[in-house]
């Protein structure tokens, strides 16, 4: 905290329009590939979903960068920290929630055959 | 003792206070960015509780059923411009101009609003058509998710008149403006958040 009276302002980099701009335009085309995959079809659904995951990150990112000026380089330690926690938790709980019940239908869904053989395994 | 309490004293009549300003400055955008990580993580709890439940249609509506494309790409553009003309504002008025300031800030609400209101007849018509919140697990999840994001873009558009109502009254003071700087990061997060929906929620169900 000490060191903050270097700094002239608490965010240091003052937004500019071509920052937002070039945020916009970047985000625009990130929305309208996964947009387009889907209404123009012809390829695989698992394909598809790669591509929406995968602009929808980079989508995340850069808003972050031209919106909300996250900088590895300029934004304080401890707001990339709580942003690093914040990610660490998105992947434990959307991740982790999905791992559960999907193993859970797994054992379920065969519902017939698993508990005839319980039983027997016992 | 008293040598403790004249430095906390001082600040406040004292000409050299720049430091301890900017100190209480950035204290507050941690504490702000704190609340903003908070509330994602909010999202990622409705997020994970859709993902869990959107194949459970208990017989009655399904995504693919009740899904619009072109309704999910003019909320998705209406909500990225709301963020971008939001940011405009911001430059606006700390460039001392007040028209651009006014007039983005005018913009921001305008399409922010209309999303709302799209979002609303989309919702009455869903729940005309017999797919309301406890018609399945899939339909509670999704109109607790996608209702949870309307309601923040709703408290984001009240807060805009709250801004407006500060700037008329005190000007654009240091502590109006990081107030507006502080909405400018709410209303860039629900966009965020808005990534996640249709990439979550509309896309992956309208391609079913």
């Amino acid at each position: 905290m000490s060191a903050s009276h270097t700094s002239p302002t608490a965010n240091p980099q003052s937004p500019t329009y071509t920052g937002y701009l070039t945020g916009y335009v970047l985000a625009a085309v990130l929305s309208v590939i996964p947009f387009g995959a889907v209404m123009l079809g012809g390829l695989s659904t698992h394909a598809v979903m790669v591509i929406i995951g995968l602009t929808a990150l980079i989508q995340a990112a850069v808003q972050l960068k031209y919106f909300l000026h996250i900088d590895f380089k300029h934004s304080p330690k401890e707001n990339l920290f709580a942003l690093a926690f914040a990610v660490v938790l998105v992947v434990l709980m959307i991740g982790g929630s999905l791992w559960i019940v999907s193993d859970l239908n797994a054992r379920m869904m065969p519902a017939m055959g698993a508990n005839m053989e319980m039983p027997q395994e016992l | 003792m008293s040598s403790a309490m004249t430095p906390e004293a001082q600040p406040i009549t004292a000409p050299h206070t720049s430091a301890h300003l900017e100190d209480r400055a950035r204290t507050e955008q941690m504490g702000y960015w704190l609340y903003l990580m908070s509330d994602a993580i909010l999202f990622v709890a409705l997020f994970a509780t859709y993902a869990v439940l959107h194949a459970n249609s208990a017989g009655g509506p399904e995504a693919s059923d009740i899904f619009e494309f072109s309704r999910t790409a003019l909320n998705s553009a209406l909500l990225l411009t709301s963020t971008l003309v939001l940011g405009f504002s911001g430059i606006g008025f700390a460039k001392g101009n007040k028209g651009a300031g006014f007039g983005w800030l005018a913009a921001a609400f305008a399409l922010g609003a209309l999303f709302v209101g799209l979002e609303v007849q989309e919702f009455a018509a869903l729940v005309a058509q017999g797919a309301s919140p406890q018609t399945s697990g899939f339909l509670s999840a999704y109109f607790a998710l996608v209702a949870t994001h309307g309601l923040h873009v709703t408290v984001g558009l009240i807060w805009m008149l709250t801004y407006v109502a500060l700037l008329l009254y005190e000007g654009p003071t240091r502590r109006v403006l990081a107030n507006g700087n502080r909405l400018a990061a709410f209303w860039h997060m629900i966009g965020i958040v808005w990534i996640g929906i249709y990439s979550v929620v509309y896309l992956p169900g309208i391609l079913q």
